[in-house]
C-alpha cells in the first residue's frame, strides 16, 4: 500500500499550540488511517495530543505530514485543508 | 510600607485585603500490593468525574470569558484523555501493582517534565496544564470535592494559580491577584485579561503577608503592602477615575449614535480578523466600515482560494445581520508583505506596487476575491470599497471587473445580492479629483492614515519625523472638507475609517463638515459615542 504525503511550513505564530493539536487529534480519530507528522527526526502519531505538542512544533518549521490506511486519500487532503486553515 | 515589583498582566488597580491562597498539599501515597482491576477501575471513574468537571468549566468559562479562551478546559479534556497518558498509568498500575493516585502522580511528572524541558516558551508553559489535570484526577482519586470559596473581597495571593482556578474564583469576591510564579504568556494571564482582573505575576509572595492590607499598581507592576496612606490615597484616586470612565462608558453599550439636535451619524467598526466582530456587536455598532480582507492572504503561504474567503466573508455578513459590511479589497503592499505575492524589492514601497496597482496588474487575483465578496453578499448586506486610487481610470477598470464578475455569476446561476461600490480616499489626488471620483461610486471611505503621510510627505514610521507628523495639519482638514462637499454634490455619502475617525478632539469638526460615517476600532466605539452624543450641531 502507497503512503499519501505531503509537506508543510507552519504559519501559526506560535506553533502548533495546544487548541489546535487537539483539533487535530479529534479529526485524525475520523480516520481509520494511521497519520504521523514529522519535524526534523521526530516523530508523532496526530491522534496523540501530548505526543504531538511535545515535538514542539515552532513557526517556520517544515513538517511532513503522512496517512496510511484504506482511507488515507480523503485524510491527507482532509488534514492539509487543516493545517493550511488553522496552522 | 514594602512595594515589591513585578509584572502587570493588566494596567488596573485594585486595592483590598491580601489573602494567601494554599494549596491542600498533595501527598501521594504508594500503595504497594494493590488489585490492578480495582485501581484500573477507580482511575477509569475518575476520569469519567474529571471530564464532567472540565465540561462544567469549560461552560462557565465560555460564558464569562468566551469561547477562545474556554478554549484551554477542552485541551485539558483531551490532556486527560490523551492516550500516552493514559498508557503510562495502566502500565504502571499493573506493572507495578500501585494505586491509581500514585500511578497518576508518575505519570504527571513525567509529563510535566517532558514540557518543563523544552526550549519554546509557550511549551515550557504547558506544564501547568499537565499538573492542572494530574492534580485534578489525583484529587478526585481521593474523594475531596473542590474548593475555591472566597469569604470576603480580596486581593488574592499564591504561589501560582492553574487556569482552572483562575476560572473558578467568584469574581465577586476577587478584586485581584498577585502570584509567585507564572509567564505574561500564561493561560492563567491570558484568562486574568480577558475578565479584566488586575494581576501581577513574578512576586515572591509572603504568608505572612495574610490578612494586611494591599495594593496593587497595574500602570508600575508594584505590589504595596501595608500602603501609606499618600499611597493608597493616590492610588484609589486612580482606581477610582478609571472605573467611573469605564462605567460612564459602557452605560453607552446600546445607545444611539445621534447628536443632541437629532442628527443620526453611522458609527461603524473596523476589524482585522473574523473574531474582532464580537466587540463591534457588543458595542453595538451600526455596521462594520473596513474589513481589512488582507489577514486571508497574510496568513498564508499562497493565495487563499474563492471558497476560502467565501466562507470568512459570508459568516462576517450573518454575525452582522443585516448591518453593512464594508469590505476592502486587497490591499497588500508597502508595510503588508507576503512573500507569494513575490513583489520584490521597492526603493519607496509607500510609493510603490500595492493595494489597486497590484489588483488591476494581476486582475485574475482580484477577480478571485471578488467573486468571493458578491457570492457572501447574498448572506447580508456587503459593500465593497477599492484601495489606493488615484485615477478615474483605476476605478472604471476595477468597476468592469467588478461587472465581469456579476455577468459569470449570473450566467452560472449564482445568487448574489446588491453591493454597494466605494473607494478609499487616501491619496491626494484622489481628494483633489474626488468631484470626478464621486460620479463613479456609491460611496467613500477616507483613510487618514495614508492620506496624512502623503500630503504632508512624513513617513509615519520614521520616528524622527514624529514632530512633523501633524495629523490635524489644516492640508489635511481641508482635503477632508472638499471630499465631504464633493461627495455629497454627486449623491455619495462620505465617511472615515482611518485613526482620525478616532480622534474625539475632531468628532464635532468632522460632522459639522457633514460626514456620514465614523468607523473605528472597535476599542474605541464608546468613546466616539458618547463624544457624538455630546454634540450639538445646531
Amino acid at each position: 500500500m502507497l503512503v499519501k504525503e505531503f509537506r508543510y511550513t507552519i504559519t501559526d505564530k506560535i506553533g502548533i499550540h495546544a487548541r489546535p493539536a487537539g483539533e487535530l487529534a479529534k479529526l485524525t480519530k475520523e480516520f481509520q488511517s494511521r497519520v504521523k507528522i514529522r519535524a526534523g527526526e521526530k516523530e508523532a502519531a496526530a491522534g496523540r495530543l501530548m505526543a504531538v505538542m511535545a515535538l514542539g512544533i515552532r513557526n517556520g518549521q517544515e513538517i511532513v505530514v503522512t496517512a496510511e490506511g484504506p482511507d488515507e486519500e480523503r485524510a491527507a487532503e482532509r488534514l492539509e485543508e487543516f493545517f493550511r486553515n488553522n496552522l | 510600607m514594602e512595594g515589591i515589583k513585578g509584572k502587570a498582566i493588566l494596567g488596573r488597580v485594585a486595592v483590598g485585603k491580601l489573602f494567601y491562597y494554599k494549596k491542600e498539599k498533595r501527598q501521594v501515597r504508594r500503595v504497594g500490593d494493590a488489585d490492578p482491576g480495582t485501581e484500573l477501575h477507580r482511575y477509569e471513574d475518575a476520569v469519567r468525574a474529571a471530564e464532567q468537571e472540565l465540561l462544567g468549566l469549560y461552560e462557565k468559562a465560555c460564558r464569562e470569558v468566551g469561547e477562545v479562551n474556554a478554549a484551554v478546559f477542552e485541551v485539558h479534556r483531551m490532556m486527560l484523555t490523551d492516550e500516552d497518558y493514559r498508557d503510562s498509568v495502566v502500565n504502571i498500575i499493573e506493572g507495578q501493582r500501585v494505586n491509581a493516585e500514585y500511578a497518576v502522580a508518575v505519570t504527571g511528572d513525567n509529563f510535566q517534565k517532558l514540557f518543563s524541558s523544552m526550549e519554546d516558551e509557550y511549551f515550557k508553559a504547558r506544564a501547568a496544564d499537565v499538573k492542572d489535570v494530574s492534580d485534578r484526577l489525583h484529587r478526585i482519586l481521593s474523594g475531596q470535592e473542590e474548593s475555591h470559596g472566597l469569604l470576603e473581597p480580596v486581593i488574592l495571593m499564591a504561589k501560582d494559580l492553574a487556569p482552572s482556578e483562575t476560572v473558578q474564583l467568584d469574581k465577586k469576591k476577587l478584586l485581584g491577584f498577585v502570584t509567585e510564579q507564572g509567564s505574561l504568556n500564561s493561560h492563567t494571564a491570558i484568562l486574568a485579561r480577558t475578565m479584566n482582573i488586575p494581576a501581577l505575576v513574578g512576586v515572591p509572595v509572603r504568608e505572612e503577608w495574610d490578612g494586611h492590607m494591599a495594593a496593587i499598581d497595574g500602570e508600575t507592576g508594584t505590589l504595596y503592602v501595608d500602603p501609606d496612606p499618600e499611597t493608597l490615597a493616590l492610588l484609589e484616586e486612580k482606581q477610582a477615575c478609571a472605573e467611573e470612565k469605564r462605567r460612564l462608558l459602557l452605560e453607552l453599550k446600546d445607545k444611539d449614535d445621534v447628536t443632541l439636535d437629532g442628527k443620526r451619524i453611522k458609527l461603524y467598526g473596523n476589524i482585522g480578523s473574523v473574531a474582532d466582530v464580537a466587540a463591534v456587536l457588543r458595542y453595538n455598532a451600526a455596521g462594520i466600515g473596513l474589513f481589512r480582507s488582507e489577514f486571508l492572504y497574510l496568513e498564508k503561504n499562497t493565495y487563499p482560494t474563492e471558497e476560502e474567503q467565501f466562507a470568512v466573508y459570508k459568516q462576517v455578513a450573518e454575525m452582522m445581520a443585516g448591518r453593512e459590511v464594508i469590505i476592502r479589497t486587497l490591499d497588500i503592499g508597502a508595510d503588508k508583505q507576503a512573500e507569494y505575492f513575490a513583489l520584490g524589492h521597492e526603493e519607496n514601497p509607500a510609493l510603490g506596487y500595492r493595494a489597486i496597482r497590484i489588483c488591476l496588474t494581476k486582475p485574475e487575483i482580484f477577480k478571485t476575491q471578488l467573486r468571493a465578496i458578491y457570492r457572501a453578499s447574498a448572506f447580508g448586506t456587503i459593500s465593497v470599497m477599492f484601495p489606493m486610487v488615484a485615477s478615474v481610470w483605476e476605478v472604471k477598470r476595477a468597476k468592469e471587473l467588478a461587472a465581469e464578475v456579476r455577468g459569470e455569476l449570473e450566467s452560472h446561476g449564482i445568487p448574489f445580492g446588491s453591493v454597494s461600490l466605494g473607494i478609499m480616499i487616501e491619496t491626494p489626488a484622489a481628494a483633489v479629483i474626488s468631484d470626478r471620483l464621486a460620479r463613479e461610486v456609491d460611496f467613500f471611505s477616507i483613510g487618514t492614515n495614508d492620506l496624512i503621510q502623503y500630503t504632508l510627505a512624513v513617513d509615519r514610521q520614521n520616528e524622527r519625523l514624529e514632530e512633523f507628523y501633524d495629523p490635524h495639519h489644516e492640508a489635511v482638514l481641508r482635503l477632508i472638507e472638499y471630499v465631504v462637499r464633493s461627495g455629497h454634490t454627486a449623491g455619495c455619502s462620505v465617511g472615515i475609517c482611518g485613526e482620525l475617525g478616532a480622534d474625539t478632539a475632531l468628532t464635532e469638526r468632522f460632522l459639522r463638515m457633514g460626514v456620514d460615517e465614523l468607523s473605528v476600532s472597535p476599542a474605541f466605539l464608546l468613546e466616539v459615542r458618547e463624544r457624538i452624543r455630546g454634540t450639538d450641531l445646531r
